[in-house]
């Protein structure tokens, strides 16, 4: 038989089906009553230790919960369990090839290892990437850049799109900047001509600087806890 | 890389349209500021197509420039490189109108 060729228009948003399971996850979190930020960076920006310093603040008086997103390692896992709060590791190497970002599925295939009902604030690491996170919404309410000054001025201009998306910029590691040549205001510069309306803070996961003003400003955005809510004395 | 993840999501969109049907093409859109880069994306496409109904099919990028209506002077203008700026007055406030497109816009198919 002659097969013949047809167009047919799809007019198909390729991010259609992930950022509707984004959906159904954030509803999941609404649900549950738990505040999601995504924290998102290029690798060895200093985001697991930026979370060391903010659960040492705020568990005494916030629930929270971890969901640590790695290709392959539980190192970041494991160097956040002595913080004693819910934390689920998912790893993207079984996935194809090993992602390079958490999607909204797999965020999803987490969720029932969380205890969300008890969980306040819910911080997903996400692998460390300046490209692809930033494309796949995982059904946060915020989210988090970390960048550290070793990396650059022109960063924003080369990767756009992730400071774009950021709710929040955290320049970490400023407790190196004596040391390098590194030019502040022209990267405060280049980062507001890509996102004029994002706030940044200045912050060092060593000494703790800019920490206080993280934690104020996730603080700010969480709703007022319930007068009842327990909360874990570990 | 995530041209892969891109290329996987319109494998994905093209099999579930095509209906069972043998998918010859896959045109898409994508816009000039999702940074991805069209070879990358093709050889993404080729691996991830391997052993699906889209498997052999043509993929046809189609970038799409981007353009910005600017708050300040209210012109539009095609924006070139960051930082994005409206090419009449070179206010930074503008309104993203396209150049965000990650579009499965049509696919060719074989019918019987």
């Amino acid at each position: 038989m002659h097969r013949t060729k047809v167009r047919q228009v799809v007019r198909e948003n390729v991010l259609d089906a992930n950022d509707a399971l984004a959906r159904a996850n954030r509803e999941r979190f609404d649900e549950a009553g738990t505040y999601v930020i995504n924290v998102m960076s290029s690798p060895g920006a200093g985001k697991t230790a930026l979370l060391e310093r903010v659960l040492e603040r705020l568990r005494a008086t916030l629930r929270t919960g971890i969901l640590e997103g790695d290709v392959q390692t539980t190192l970041d896992a494991e160097r956040l369990a002595r913080f004693h709060v819910p934390i689920v590791q998912v790893n993207t190497d079984p996935g194809f090839g090993g992602e390079c970002h958490l999607d909204a599925n797999m965020v999803r295939s987490a969720l029932p290892e969380l205890p969300l009902e008890e969980i306040d604030l819910l911080l997903i690491e996400n692998v460390g990437n300046l490209v692809c996170p930033a494309e796949f919404r995982v059904g946060e309410d915020a989210r988090v850049m970390v960048f550290s000054v070793t990396e650059g001025e022109e960063k924003p201009l080369k990767y756009p799109l992730m400071f774009r998306t950021a709710d929040l910029v955290l320049v970490n590691k400023i407790d190196l900047l004596d040391h390098l040549d590194f030019d502040l205001e022209k990267f405060l510069g280049y980062l507001k001509a890509v996102n004029p309306t994002a706030p940044h803070i200045l912050t060092s996961a060593r000494t703790g600087a800019g920490v206080g003003a993280f934690c104020s400003w996730l603080e700010e955005r969480l709703p007022p806890p319930a007068l009842d809510t327990p909360v874990s004395s570990e | 890389m995530h041209e892969l993840s891109i290329a996987d999501a319109i494998v994905q969109v093209a099999g579930r349209q095509a209906e069972g049907r043998r998918v010859t093409k896959v045109h898409v859109k994508v816009g000039h500021l999702r940074q991805v880069v069209p070879s990358a994306l093709a050889f993404g496409f080729g691996l991830v197509a391997q052993g699906t109904p889209v498997e052999g099919a043509e993929l046809e990028v189609e970038t799409v420039p981007a353009v910005g209506w600017c708050r300040s002077c209210g012109a539009e203008s095609t924006l070139e490189g960051f930082p994005l700026r409206c090419g009449e007055c070179g206010g930074l406030d503008l309104e993203i109108t396209a150049g965000e497109e990650l579009l499965v816009e049509y696919l060719e198919l074989e019918e019987a």
